[in-house]
């Protein structure tokens, strides 16, 4: 009962015209299909490289300190004069609104959609915040270089590529994380240099690790909150992953290329490290992939792993059977995804008809944009769409990234925000639509009579899609 | 009440000069006691508030020095702290709640926390709201369980709590129901496609008892509300929210209110800088929420809660890491203020938590539940039982509400 239903709509991201027909055949094969290499954009999007961006923002940075400067000198500064004009933002502002529509039309044009939901997941994974000021222009940069590549090989290259790109480096503040004892604060101690990023006339400071970026892949990324490290082993990671940086910089941060990850040996604390009751010794860039190879072939990992992939793709409270059996297959072939996403499909427990999840807003448009059989042009319009329903893209209110239940999602307001943008899309898209026809094509056998009968007696075309839209089937997946 | 007290030969125990200015004034108060229910508003801070940086110890001899250019300078000092006593200040941004403090409406807590000891934020946030000692063993909040307990508690008619959102946190999920309200407007909501789909959904009634929610408050305080799809919400917008649908007839007794970004691993910065913004948005919210709960003000509860401090010590980063002391008020016309309470256990490198947190003395259940008890009249066994079980050693204080 409701194969094709569930590959097409749990699985995936909701049917375009004749998905449901073509994943009928086989609901699994139509999934199995889809994994395998790397998962690029769907949709003719030319979005600049994250390097290139983070490259011509220099100037606009320049700019930013000059107005700063200016506002600690002067009482009418410049920063006063135009209290909405921040030059970084505006630079990085054309390339968000980019990646955001790029990343909705690949979800409404996508002939892999089970992998571009697997894309979703591990950026909401590997989350980042564009809210914060350094990330806002690359944000769908890590999805897009680090996430995409990756999300159908090994973890390990996975988790790799998202710690080492500038996107999570800056979110996570490591790029000026300094070992006590590196290059440069011994050097600065014997000279009683100042800090080269101490704001002029700020006295000198020691320097030292922020702990946030090693805190985070070990909590949020491989073990999980319960994995069995200790404050000291997030303390020894920061050690290890010191000098984890982005090229480019100014002064002692000079060097590398610009925009790119960039070890900086002259801030990494020298020496062997202990993490987890192991002995590192010191390999410089190559002492912190050492500790994510070996994050990435722990059980707690696997476990951590395991149970989001099954609250993602199951229920809201993973069954453990199935997170055992995912699990265990990724253990077993050395954390290959493709094997842990094989062994999730063959969960029995996901292919239950009557456990469904409240879709989230993006669920919940991406699969409206597949119903219509339509793709969004207007950047502006996408980006707002996701601001009137309270899921900004690329902007969780956290490093955990986006809550995956749907006790986070179903407030009165929310939903009547949905009720809103429903009638929106309705009153724009009715022409030319037979709502019952599109009942069929995108709910299947999940249409219940009632909702068939509301659409028929509506009176308009127009309120009927509105009616499809926000029917309590089309809202679950 | 903390068996632990008597060892420390250097902690006091700080109910500030204030206090006794409370209790002298208190019988010449006279009260606006409009024979309403008493109001509770909660303010989450997501993201650890740096209660060092809030409630800076000045005088405490190891301070500045931990806290570096982060510290906040002594009272009458350039960009110094507003004094609330001897020992402790306001961060200079927290202009209004410290005229409030003077006005003897403010109680602030300092070394506070709840029984959350690791350092993730999102377990902490959990413990914080589920009202339990660890992050799982619940799917509800302890403020919806406190509903339940309200005097007319199962059987009142309608919502008697909002969160300010288009969803609802877990503080406040449960059995109870409740409803969420955002301050950005929905204007132009056909009311005959409302009217069909409440038909669409009569046959699930997950569905239909959130449209019913909705279509009893969607028009509540849309005069003061932002576009349907301006950006993130501030704290002051929502305070402005919780505010007109409190005020307005058979409103919420219970609000929550949720604001982020608290989480200041790097360029913290200290009496100006990304915190001072910070806080200067929460001391405005309160200013709003003051105002515009206008009437009501002397009968409502304002508490404001993070999930944990950050360390003693500015990291390498000009910031501060997640830690565990920190520091939770509580504001309003109801509250009997003017106090810092606080068994301060002092930042000596001995004093410290693990070499590195400010050591709380003080299990922020005992706040919670005094508030419950005192301001909410939840009854005795419900607070001890079902709203925080495992809380025998979390006794609640006694005498922060005004009798």
């Amino acid at each position: 009962m409701m194969q094709a239903e569930i590959a097409v709509l749990r699985f995936g991201l909701g049917a375009r015209p004749g998905d449901l027909a073509a994943a009928a055949v086989d609901p699994r094969g139509w999934l199995l299909a889809q994994i395998g290499g790397a998962v690029p954009l769907a949709g003719d999007a030319q979005l600049e490289p994250s390097a290139r961006i983070l490259f011509e923002l220099k100037a606009a940075r320049e700019e930013l300190r000059e107005m700063k400067r200016e506002t600690a000198s002067a009482a009418t500064s410049a920063l006063a004069a135009m209290p909405n004009r921040n030059p970084v933002r505006d630079a990085y502002l054309p390339h968000y609104r980019a990646q955001v529509l790029a990343r909705a039309q690949s979800a409404a044009l996508t002939s892999r959609p089970f992998a571009e939901r697997l894309v979703h997941f591990w950026t909401n994974h590997f989350a980042v915040s564009a809210d914060k000021g350094a990330v806002f222009g690359i944000a769908g940069s890590l999805e897009n270089e680090a996430i995409r590549p990756h999300v159908d090989g090994r973890f390990v290259d996975l988790l790799t590529a998202v710690e080492q790109h500038p996107a999570m480096i800056a979110f996570l503040d490591n790029q000026y994380s300094v070992g006590k004892d590196s290059g440069l604060a011994r050097m600065a101690a014997r000279r009683g240099l100042p800090s080269q990023y101490a704001a002029a006339g700020t006295p000198r400071r020691e320097f030292g690790i922020n702990e946030n970026l090693a805190r985070e892949i070990l909590e949020l990324h491989t073990l999980g909150v319960n994995g069995g490290y200790t404050q000291t082993d997030v303390e020894g990671f920061a050690q290890i992953i010191t000098g984890w940086s982005i090229g480019g910089g100014k002064g002692r941060l000079a060097g590398g290329t610009p925009g790119r990850f960039h070890f900086r040996d002259d801030l990494h604390e020298p020496g062997a490290k202990t993490f987890l009751g192991k002995a590192y010794r010191e390999t410089g860039r190559r002492q912190g992939e050492a500790v994510l190879a070996d994050l990435a072939s722990h059980p707690a990992t696997a476990h951590f792993i395991a149970t989001k992939l099954v609250r993602h793709f199951v229920a809201d409270d993973p069954p453990p059977a199935a997170v055992d059996r995912v699990a265990r297959a990724y253990l077993k072939s050395g954390g290959n995804l493709p094997k842990a996403y094989a062994a999730l499909i063959e969960a029995p427990e996901a292919w239950n008809p009557d456990r469904r999840k409240l879709k989230t807003p993006e669920d919940f448009v991406f699969s409206t944009f597949r119903s219509l059989d339509v793709s969004p042009q207007r950047p502006e319009e996408v980006v707002a769409t996701f601001a009137l329903l309270g899921q900004r893209q690329y902007t969780p209110g956290s490093p955990a990234g986006w809550p995956d239940t749907s006790t986070s999602w179903d407030g009165s307001d929310a939903l009547l925000h949905r009720v809103l943008w429903a009638s929106r899309i309705a009153s724009r898209y009715e022409q030319g639509l037979d709502p019952v026809d599109l009942a069929a094509s995108s709910l299947g056998g999940y249409a219940r009579v009632e909702t068939v009968t509301a659409l028929r007696r509506a009176s308009s075309a127009s309120q009927a899609l509105a009616l499809l839209l926000m029917c309590p089937e089309f809202q679950r997946r | 009440m903390h068996p632990h007290r008597a060892k420390s030969t250097r902690r006091r125990f700080l109910v500030s000069a204030g206090a006794v200015a409370a209790s002298v004034a208190l019988p010449q108060i006279t009260f606006a006691r409009t024979g309403g229910p008493a109001r509770l508003v909660v303010v989450i801070l997501r993201g650890a508030l740096d209660g060092l940086a809030a409630v800076p110890p000045y005088a405490d001899p190891n301070y500045a020095e931990l806290h570096r250019e982060l510290a906040i300078a002594a009272p009458g000092r350039m960009d110094g702290a507003l004094g609330l006593d001897d020992t402790f200040g306001l961060h200079p941004s927290l202009v209004f709640l410290h005229q409030r403090y003077l006005a003897n409406e403010v109680v602030v807590f300092n070394a506070v926390a709840s029984p959350y000891r690791d350092r993730s934020h999102f377990d902490g946030q959990c413990v914080l709201e589920n009202g339990l000692a660890k992050p799982l063993g619940t799917a509800d909040g302890w403020l919806n369980r406190a509903l339940a307990g309200l005097p007319g508690g199962a059987q009142h008619p309608r919502e008697r709590a909002v969160a300010i959102g288009q969803n609802v946190p877990l503080i406040l999920r449960g059995d109870v129901p409740v409803f969420s309200k955002s301050p950005q407007a929905t204007p132009g909501v056909d009311e005959e496609l409302l009217a069909r789909l409440g038909d669409l959904y009569s046959n699930d009634d997950w569905f239909a008892a959130r449209l019913a929610n909705a279509l009893q408050t969607y028009k509540l305080g849309d005069e003061g509300a932002s576009a349907a799809d301006a950006p993130a919400m501030s704290p002051g917008v929502a305070a402005r929210m919780a505010a007109t649908l409190m005020r307005s007839a058979g409103g919420p007794e219970v609000a929550v209110i949720e604001a982020p970004g608290w989480d200041t691993h790097a360029n913290q910065g200290g009496a100006k800088g990304a915190l001072a913004q910070r806080l200067q948005g929460l001391d405005r919210a309160l200013r709003i929420l003051a105002d515009g709960l206008g009437p009501l003000w002397p009968q409502t509860a304002v508490l404001v809660v993070t999930e944990f401090g950050r360390t003693a010590a500015m990291n390498g980063t000009r910031g501060t890491d997640h830690g565990t002391g920190g520091c939770a008020f509580l504001a309003g016309g109801a509250v009997r203020g003017g106090r810092v309470i606080t068994d301060w256990p002092g930042l000596s490198r001995t004093a410290l938590l693990d070499n590195r947190d400010l050591r709380p003395t003080l299990d922020l259940r005992s706040v919670l539940k005094a508030v419950l008890d005192e301001h909410m009249r939840v009854d005795a066994k419900t607070l001890a039982s079902r709203i925080f079980p495992d809380s025998s050693g979390a006794r609640p204080l006694k005498g922060l509400i005004r009798a």
